[in-house]
């Protein structure tokens, strides 16, 4: 049974040309790059490439990034950093209702803290209304964090209009652009954005390795405390050859990106429309246009997304789902709830995300084996009462 | 993250369906939990003679209302009372510990359909 992997909203497959790049820095450029002799310098060099590599593809300064430990870290880094840096100008943060946990319980733990959140709602597809932001702004509002694209249901945010609204009103911009690296064009020389989250698994670098834009004069302060790596802002010896990955890797994903979009468009539209023609009681989530290219998010009516998920499983492909039982948790996901479905409904849950090692035969495979396992499950679903 | 047994159980369920004409039917759980779980049985001279179950709900779910019908087939009213949660999951050989509510339903269903049964009896619409 050939394997088929379709959750690299989760993580992905480290490539190749990224594995060469950290190879020599795994084994013989081993050297603490802080040290002074010839491997710690090598090694230095290597990272400060990195960092090179990582600003280009954003449209940054070198100076403006940092690299962490992961996405999570990141995310804790700029709103903690952000909401205590400028807590004498005000206590008050914007942040939406879809964002990643890290974002959302990092706020909530700073509202135990004495800050005040507001979490601006979104549409049926998953969008935040500017207007809405601009209503919400007040004179001590310091911070808004909104996500660039959402890791569950893929809807874009218009982060430019957004971060023009923030700044009017004199509050930084951040933006967990986690799941964006790759498939959304970034150039923070244009892009009214502060702050910028990334993590190296999403984009084809090794987990563990992340990266926070902070543009040059938005100064939040350090985050890790200790030794005086990373400029004296992020403490702690770096992770050498998975900071070599993501910087060979977000620089691929930039020269790939027009490429990629235009595959990963064409697969996920094969399989929404695959989805919905074979499929009846299926809906899609997530906005039809402004989406990411490889995210397919559906619910289907009558069944629950872990029961799909095992069945999947067992037929070698791997997807995942918004269900409780998912979730660890007996409430489904927060993004579903915030785009409206009633429980039921995104308890059935599936999302399936592309990457450029998937094919049209694949997608088909998985549109057919779906079909097959939906029929069945809903023969034994108390809820079903025929087509 | 689940058993042999488990899988067995949710891949091949055994007594999928409706009956015809239950003795009783018990309906428990609701779909904003995502866990929807129905039993129906059929009882003749207070044995219970044939089992179907419905369930909308995860692979614990489904797999302990398959188990749960498969153990009070054959049995009586009184034994099939007799028969936990625990029993079911043991015999399954165990769950993750966040799937347990789940198999609370396999017990709490078939408790329901005896009691649906017994209020029939009772009222004359059946004889046991």
């Amino acid at each position: 049974m050939n394997k088929i992997y379709m959750d690299n909203a989760a993580t992905t497959r480290i490539t190749q040309p990224v594995l060469e790049a950290m190879m020599p820095y795994l084994t013989g450029c081993y050297g603490n790059p802080s040290s002074v002799y010839e491997t710690g310098r090598e090694a230095r060099k290597a990272i400060e490439k990195a960092r090179q590599q990582t600003a280009e593809a954003l449209g940054a300064q070198p100076g403006e990034i940092y690299f962490t430990g992961c996405g999570t870290e990141s995310d804790n880094w700029a709103l903690r950093g952000a909401a205590y840096a400028r807590r004498d100008k005000g206590k008050h943060i914007i942040t939406s209702a879809i964002e990643h946990h890290a974002v959302l319980h990092t706020a909530q733990q700073l509202e135990k803290e004495g800050f005040q959140v507001t979490y601006l709602p979104v549409d049926g597809e998953g969008l935040v209304d500017p207007a809405e932001l601009e209503k919400a702004m007040r004179p001590d509002t310091t911070l808004v964090s909104v996500m660039m694209a959402n890791n569950e249901i893929g809807t874009l945010q218009p982060i430019e209009e957004l971060g023009r609204i923030a700044k009017a009103h004199g509050a930084l911009m951040h933006t967990d652009a986690v799941q964006a690296i790759g498939s959304v064009a970034i150039d923070l020389a244009k892009l009214p954005v502060d702050l910028l989250s990334l993590s190296g698994h999403k984009f084809h670098a090794p987990k563990g390795v992340g990266a926070l834009y902070i543009r040059k004069g938005a100064s939040i302060g350090r985050f890790m405390l200790g030794g005086a790596q990373e400029r004296g802002q992020r403490a702690g010896t770096e992770n050498l050859a998975s900071i070599v990955g993501l910087g060979a890797a977000i620089q691929l994903a930039a020269e790939n990106l027009p490429r990629h979009n235009a595959y990963l468009t064409q697969l996920r539209d094969a399989m929404i429309h695959g989805i919905m023609e074979r499929i009846p009681y299926v809906g899609l989530n997530g906005h039809p246009q402004l989406r990411l290219p490889g995210n397919v998010n559906v619910s289907v009516r009558y069944l629950e997304g872990e029961s799909m998920l095992l069945n999947l499983d067992l037929r070698g492909i791997a997807a995942s789902s918004g269900s409780a039982c998912t979730s660890g948790s007996l409430d489904p996901s927060h993004v579903l709830l915030a785009i409206g479905l009633p429980h039921e409904i995104a308890h059935g849950s599936l999302r399936f995300s592309l990457s450029e090692d998937n094919t049209l035969e694949e997608v088909e495979q998985v549109v057919d084996e779906l079909e097959k396992i939906v029929r069945r499950l809903r023969s034994m679903s108390p809820l079903y009462h025929g087509e | 993250m689940y058993t042999q047994q488990v899988m067995d159980h949710f891949m091949n369920p055994r007594n999928v369906g409706e009956l015809d004409n239950p003795s009783g039917t018990g309906t428990v759980g609701n779909a904003k939990c995502g866990d929807i779980m129905q039993i129906q049985i059929k009882v003749e001279q207070g044995v219970i003679t044939d089992v179907k179950f419905k369930t909308f709900g995860c692979g614990a779910a489904i797999a302990t209302s398959s188990r749960a019908t498969e153990m009070v087939k054959g049995k009586t009213i009184d034994e099939a009372l007799q028969i936990t949660n625990k029993m079911v999951t043991d015999s399954l050989g165990g769950l993750p510990p966040v799937k347990l509510h789940c198999s609370v339903l396999a017990e709490e269903a078939l408790h329901a359909a005896i009691a649906d049964y017994k209020q029939k009896l009772e009222a004359g619409e059946i004889s046991g």
